[in-house]
């Protein structure tokens, strides 16, 4: 396969949380991967990551706030000249450690808030959290750090999105990124309770286009559609080891923040063999790149260069297969299941009972 | 359009850097970049606050050697696209 260049890192430093979210990213069996990567072997990553063409580093997590030696991360990115975007909870944070960070080097700060309400934001984090969100916004700006708020979006915080877009507008957000729920991980745990209904989300989406050309600008305004409505699968990371290059906080390789619930493949460490070499031969992650392991409808399809196929996580939580067409695809042979899920979405009422985040959980 | 007598200065979540596997410039933003062509680079080089947009174009002018007007569409284009992105913070 000929060299394949990735443009950003997603570097997981930490599975560690404060918060509980019940769409959490994390795998549900996060604590079995708890055992971190010292901080030589993040600084080796970030070096080897730059030399195969990254330049854009995401610090996330869990909370990425929790590892002391965040500073040395940031000041090492800043020497390579790569990209940083800090993405937090907010909550481990005080206005020094966001000073020291912006001294290192820091470009972005992207801070995630649950809901515009404090009771409605607190019942999805599991924990008072709102007004120290608030409160560290606030730093941020004042510290001169650019800053991204992100909402993600669900049954029950969807109809406050004109609210979402005035409580951006009053923190003097750069970016305000309204993403709906993927429903993987915790979120498909939870997805009874959070998808919304169509005619919920078209009213969404119509408020955010508005304040979109009406702040066009000043500030950036995305909406990220559920693939459960669109009738089109997303292309997942921008196809399977094409440009992102995710490490989990015990070092494996991956093609997305999901890749190793799916069972028959065998993820490597950079504890074992170098980023570089990783990311080239893994049998992992030459698995689904490019179209040769594509079923149909997938391998004739004319989308096939656009969306690649869709979600491969996507396609084995609700499949069983990770090799079948994604079921967000309208023309994928298990649709039905999407189908399913909107008719249940359509009739329901809500709030439901949320499962949290926890690491009891594994399985 | 934006008036030739604004000073652009470049977002401060944006950040330009040569990029060493092509030689090209590339304009990097959250979760974002833009590869970047000579003029392009040259424009977000002069966006610092301290430079008029009819200053850029007599510059740029200057050193393409070619006329003004012609520069003053590229210019006009390429900020209007930065200023769509919110990439731009524009002073007078």
């Amino acid at each position: 396969m000929s060299e394949i260049r990735p443009y950003t890192l997603v570097a997981e430093l930490t599975y560690a949380c404060p918060l509980r979210c019940v769409y959490c990213s994390n795998p549900l069996d996060y604590a079995r991967h708890a055992e971190g990567l010292e901080t030589d072997a993040w600084l080796q990553v970030l070096r080897d990551a730059e030399e195969l063409g990254v330049v854009q580093v995401n610090l996330t997590g869990g909370e990425p706030l929790l590892r002391k030696d965040l500073e040395a991360l940031v000041a090492e990115a800043e020497r390579l000249e790569l990209y940083t975007n800090l993405i937090t909870s907010a909550i481990p944070v005080t206005r020094e450690r966001l000073a020291a960070l912006r001294d290192h080097g820091l470009d972005n700060v992207q801070i995630s808030v649950q809901d515009v309400t404090a009771a409605g934001a607190d019942r999805i984090a599991g924990r008072r959290a709102f007004e120290r969100k608030l409160r560290a916004a606030r730093w941020v700006k004042e510290l001169g750090l650019p800053l991204t708020l992100n909402i993600v979006l669900h049954r029950e915080n969807l109809d406050r999105v004109p609210q979402m877009i005035a409580f951006a507008e009053t923190l003097h957000a750069d970016r305000l990124e309204l993403a709906n729920t993927q429903y993987l991980g915790w979120a498909l745990l939870n997805r009874e309770a959070l998808l919304p209904s169509r005619e919920q989300l078209a009213r969404a989406r119509e408020v955010a286009g508005e304040a979109r050309r009406r702040l066009a600008g000043r500030m950036e305004i995305l909406f990220v559609t559920p693939d459960y409505y669109v009738e089109t699968p997303k292309a997942c990371m921008d196809g399977w080891g094409r440009r992102f290059i995710v490490v989990s906080p015990d070092g494996l390789v991956l093609p997305c923040h999901l890749a190793h619930t799916l069972p028959g493949l065998v993820w490597e460490s950079v504890r074992e063999r170098p980023l570089a070499t990783i990311w080239q031969a893994s049998a992992a992650l030459n698995a689904f790149r490019g179209e040769a392991w594509m079923p149909q409808p997938c391998r004739s399809c004319e989308r096939r260069s656009v969306d690649f196929g869709g979600c491969r996580c996507q396609a084995y939580h609700l499949t069983g297969s990770a090799a079948n067409t994604d079921p967000a695809c309208a023309l994928a042979p298990r649709h039905d299941l999407i189908e399913a899920a909107r008719r249940g979405s359509d009739a329901g009422v809500s709030p439901r009972p949320l499962t949290y985040r926890s690491a009891v959980r594994s399985n | 359009m934006i008036a030739p007598e604004v000073r652009p200065r470049l977002a401060a979540k944006a950040r330009l850097r040569l990029d060493r596997k092509t030689n090209r410039y590339l304009l990097l933003y959250p979760e974002k970049g833009m590869q970047l062509n000579a003029t392009a680079a040259d424009i977000v080089q002069l966006c610092t606050g301290e430079h008029t947009v009819a200053e850029i174009i007599v510059r740029l002018a200057e050193k393409y050697a070619q006329p003004a007007t012609v520069i003053e569409r590229e210019v006009h284009a390429f900020l209007e696209a930065l200023s769509e992105r919110a990439l731009l913070e524009s002073g007078t």
